[in-house]
């Protein structure tokens, strides 16, 4: 998968259909055409899952939130007029069956209140810093970040860093791991991820930029005991 | 929002909007900054202190590796039998279509 290109690039290709092929898929499913079905069944999937899990806990329970996600496609399709795209569409049938879902389990967290009381600590270690009273140089490094130079390019085709990554990921307080995971990991816009979680533009910022800043330095710790 | 109520360079550093950026101020606002929300005067202040500082660029080239990577994880499907199920679900679905 390049990832060299651009941010989002990898993830924009592989994750947001073009809508050409996606009126001719639509079309085909209202068809009955299982191969249509099966196609967005296989490439949707492992996303749908992902974000279930990210508000439900057992996976069981996130498997059966995409199944009826499916089920809630079958029965809509005909009525679906493709003003959204339609994984638009799809993701906003999951999150509100998933939504429902947290409640029962009584797993409702508002993310407004959670979110803060989880925001912790400065980005990196003030020990990094020299002091504030420093004569020339107040909070400038005194521990600079030390050069990754490419090693991350490389790190998508090495599956321990990418676990490394993944388990950072699945430790950070859940909030944070949210947030990242739809910005940055599915490649939400802000204004989506502010709308499905309820959240406001600057606290799904905080939540962004505490999570970033976390994993950054995991990879920094592991990249140093790799070299 | 600031991250902690006392953080040494908020203290240090007052409110002066021409001061230099520190390190220390940058690795809070780097976020603002690639989401385009940092007010302009701070954006020329954080542009102004990597064009000087290989430390904080280096930061920026990490946390946007972070990102990248991020972008990369791949996700695990649905259980086999949860995509059987699904097909069959299709295939019936299909037939109360037809017989209409």
């Amino acid at each position: 998968m390049p990832v060299t290109n651009g941010r989002y690039e990898s993830a924009v290709t592989l994750k947001t259909g073009d809508r050409t092929s996606e009126a001719e898929l639509i079309h085909r499913l209202r068809d009955g055409d299982e191969a249509a079905f099966t196609w967005l069944v296989d490439t949707y999937s492992p996303s749908l899952k992902r974000l279930a899990l990210v508000f439900v806990s057992v996976d069981a329970v996130a498997e059966e939130v995409v199944q009826e996600t499916w089920l809630a496609v079958l029965t809509g399709i005909g009525r679906f007029e493709g003003r959204s795209s339609l994984k638009t569409w799809l993701f906003k049938i999951l999150t509100n069956r998933a939504k429902t879902r947290a409640v029962r389990e009584k797993r409702t967290v508002r993310f407004s209140e959670l979110g803060l009381e989880e925001v912790d600590g400065p980005a990196v270690s003030p020990e990094r810093f020299l002091p504030s009273d420093h004569p020339s140089f107040p909070g400038h490094w005194s521990t600079p970040p030390h050069p990754w130079s490419g090693v991350a390019e490389q790190a998508v085709l090495r599956r321990e860093t990418m676990e490394v990554l993944r388990r950072g990921l699945e430790k950070l307080p859940r909030s944070q791991r949210t947030v990242v995971t739809l910005r940055d990991v599915e490649g939400w816009p802000a204004h989506e991820v502010c709308a499905a979680l309820e959240l406001s533009e600057a606290n799904q910022r905080v939540l962004l930029h505490r999570g970033r800043s976390r994993l950054r330095s995991i990879l920094e710790t592991y990249f140093a005991e790799d070299a | 929002m600031a991250p902690t109520s006392d953080t040494d360079w908020q203290k240090h550093m007052g409110d002066d909007t021409l001061r230099e950026m520190a390190c220390q101020e940058l690795v809070e606002v780097i976020t603002d900054y690639l989401e385009g929300t940092l007010p302009k005067s701070d954006r020329a202040r954080f542009d102004a202190h990597l064009a000087t500082c290989p430390g904080c660029r280096e930061y920026v080239e990490q946390m946007r590796a972070v990102i990248r990577l991020s972008g990369s994880l791949t996700a695990k499907s649905i259980e086999p039998a949860t995509r059987d199920s699904l097909l069959r679900a299709f295939q019936r679905w299909r037939d109360s279509q037809t017989r209409l």
